[in-house]
């Protein structure tokens, strides 16, 4: 497969500040490909360079081995869905989609027919006369994305367009993009900050802080074998364990952290590349809070250690009990509901354990503040 | 009523209604019935007002539209034309002022940074903190026959000698373009303001051409700025009157200035009256016709 969209060694600044710092990246055709970031970590500046509306101060964007410099977003064979949707609210559904058309100087009848094919894609048959104000949010979404379909882009790019709808329309709307883009096939560049949406519908996403690329590879990847510390803790929630390495063995390293000694991973430095640790660097060792467990559950462990118990917290389907070792360390523990827990509060403290395999060890580095 | 009481307590509100009450009565709907009332009255010496021959007639309208009854001419041809003059010129004025204006305030509303805006803006509005009559003054010696312009176009070698823009009218049409500017770019910036950027910018990623993304996407957008503008411009420019008198050629004559003649120099309110209640009416008319045209609704505009 030939890449579809290519970033060489991208950079976008404003005066001194660089919004996206030397980001190269290859995405495939047909590829549904996320950046995910906290806000203003650059995300819609790269966005941006990629659908023309800002050129980059250095680097390459190639889309279908094509260079794109000084070619304007209205030259591109990108389409572009704006966060807050940008539908013409004085036109109807069907002039929405059929804009681009209009443009280009199709008919009216032929306009309409393919307005129709769209709204049949994006299941809104029979709204083309509707008003856009006349729509639910839900379905302005998807006039967007026939809009953005209508004049057939090789590139889909989406700005957070889900951020604005309520919980249960957006898990639905992640199935449907997704399903959509399947249906049509071409690539999709979605911009989020929601690492639930990037995790559900991304075939890759790539992490960014402060303008540049932190980690770029598949949900599981990016959740289950972080390249740094920000990843670690930006993408899910995970408990950061500061302590130095008292021994290594292969991949395994021992870590002494508050009168503990834990067996866990080495971390990945790059894809396939393990960090490698001597005795008394000093590393961050990541749990996530759903693969700790209460001693007596039975789970496979080997690392057993007792934590002051502060309190609990019901989330639904999830309790999230609040520890901390010698008061300095703090411990989350996620755990179904399903566990009985009413004998934590009396206790004081609590013995709870966790695999080795489900631990991960990092150099020092920032974590993502949340 | 109640509840605008209970909003803003007694006192505003009494303020309130007693101002505008005044401003509204006396100010505005008397004077104006009073004109209504004296347009149809005969033109007759103080003393007798009151008298047997104070009757209504129609007999200023008549003379508007057929002259004197001692000259041989079927129709008032020259009040008539000057009339049609003045609402023509007036209509055309105001497309230009559209033209004109409309870029200016895309692009203080839509293109400029926040910084260069405010300069603009102030560099708009500090010439009217000039008296109307002294600008109307400076362009007469800006377009007088040995004039600014003149000068340089004859030592530039454009021209071999002065052209008589005064004549021509040019001066006036430039000082009447010119005089209602602000009421004309201020509607239209308000309106383009409130345009999402990203509107401009997802037309543009559609394939729009810059015009088309105007004309189907900021001008009906802007469309109550628009008729805001221009309604405000035609009427003040159909009713100048500093600016014709001072920059019209001597054979251009403009209907305020007939009105004018009738109250100050003829001494004949009456008449005086009958053709500012035909200027308002017809103004109006024009003004509402427009807004059934264009659809627009008067609460639009008020926005």
């Amino acid at each position: 497969m030939s890449a579809d969209v290519e970033l060489q060694n991208v950079s976008v600044a404003f005066g001194n500040f660089y919004a996206a710092k030397d980001v190269s990246v290859k995405i495939e055709k047909g590829e549904f490909f996320s950046f995910l970031g906290p806000s203003g970590c650059g995300k819609t500046t790269l966005l941006r360079a990629i659908s023309g509306f800002s050129e980059p101060s250095d680097g390459i964007i190639l889309i279908g081995n094509q260079d794109m410099a000084g070619i304007g977003p209205n030259k591109r064979p990108t389409s572009l869905i704006f966060q807050n949707l940008a539908l013409f609210p004085l036109m109807s559904v069907a002039d929405n989609i059929a804009f681009s058309l209009e443009v280009r100087g199709s008919g009216r009848v032929q306009r309409r027919k393919r307005a129709d094919e769209l709204l049949e894609l994006v299941a809104l048959s029979g709204q083309g006369d509707k008003n856009v104000h006349e729509l639910s949010g839900g379905q302005r979404q998807r006039v967007a994305i026939a809009r953005a379909l209508a004049i057939e882009p090789a590139v889909l790019l989406l700005d957070e367009p889900l951020s604005a709808l309520d919980l249960k329309l957006r898990q639905k709307m992640r199935t449907e993009l997704r399903e959509i883009q399947k249906r049509v096939g071409i690539t999709f560049i979605y911009i989020t900050h929601d690492q639930g949406e990037a995790l559900t519908m991304s075939d890759r996403i790539a992490v960014m802080n402060e303008g540049e690329l932190e980690q770029v590879g598949s949900g599981h990847n990016v959740y289950e074998a972080p390249h740094t510390p920000f990843v670690a803790t930006f993408v899910g929630e995970n408990n950061a364990f500061y302590g130095t390495v008292s021994s290594t063995e292969g991949n395994m390293v021992k870590v002494s952290s508050h009168r503990n000694n834990f067996l866990a991973k080495a971390g990945h430095l790059s894809e396939g590349k393990k960090h490698t640790f001597k005795k008394n660097d000093e590393v961050i060792m990541f749990v996530r809070p759903e693969s700790i467990f209460l001693k007596d559950q039975n789970n496979q462990a080997d690392n057993i250690f007792t934590a002051e118990f502060k309190t609990i917290e019901f989330e639904g389907n999830l309790k999230n009990i609040y520890l901390s070792i010698d008061g300095k360390q703090n411990v989350r523990c996620s755990i179904s509901n399903a566990v009985e827990t009413s004998d934590l509060s009396t206790s004081g403290s609590v013995e709870l354990k966790f695999s080795s395999r489900d631990a991960v060890v990092l150099p020092i580095g920032p974590l993502a503040v949340d | 009523m109640n509840y605008f009481f209970n909003k803003n307590g007694p006192l505003i509100s009494t303020y309130l209604i007693i101002s505008i009450g005044f401003w509204l009565v006396f100010l505005i709907i008397v004077p104006q019935l009073y004109m209504f009332d004296l347009s149809f009255r005969p033109n007759i010496p103080t003393l007798l007002r009151g008298g047997p021959d104070d009757v209504y007639t129609l007999v200023h309208y008549k003379h508007f539209l057929f002259g004197s009854e001692t000259s041989g001419e079927r129709y008032n041809y020259v009040d008539v034309g000057v009339f049609l003059d003045t609402i023509l010129i007036a209509i055309l004025i105001t497309l230009i002022n559209l033209c004109f204006c409309y870029p200016i305030a895309f692009y203080i509303a839509k293109v400029a940074t926040a910084k260069t805006a405010r300069l603009l803006i102030v560099s708009l509005i500090i010439p009217f903190w000039i008296n109307e009559l002294l600008r109307s003054f400076a362009l007469r010696i800006l377009f007088a026959g040995e004039g600014f312009i003149n000068n340089v176009l004859i030592k530039i070698g454009l021209i071999n000698s002065g052209i008589n823009f005064i004549a021509m009218d040019v001066a006036l049409y430039t000082g009447l373009n010119y005089a209602y500017i602000l009421l004309m770019i201020f509607p239209l910036y308000n309106a383009i303001e409130t345009l999402d950027k990203n509107q401009l910018e997802a037309a543009e990623d559609l394939g729009s051409s810059m015009i088309r993304t105007h004309f189907r996407i900021v001008i009906p957008h802007a469309k109550a700025g628009i008729a805001s503008g221009c309604t405000m411009v035609f009427m003040l420019t159909a009713g100048a009157l500093a600016t014709p008198v001072v920059l019209s050629s001597p054979n251009t004559f403009w209907f305020t200035q007939l009105i004018y003649q009738w109250f100050n120099m003829n001494d004949n309110w009456p008449r005086g009256a009958a053709y500012s209640v035909v200027l308002l009416t017809v103004s109006v008319v024009f003004v509402l016709l427009m807004m059934r045209i264009f659809k627009v609704k008067i609460g639009e505009i008020v926005r």
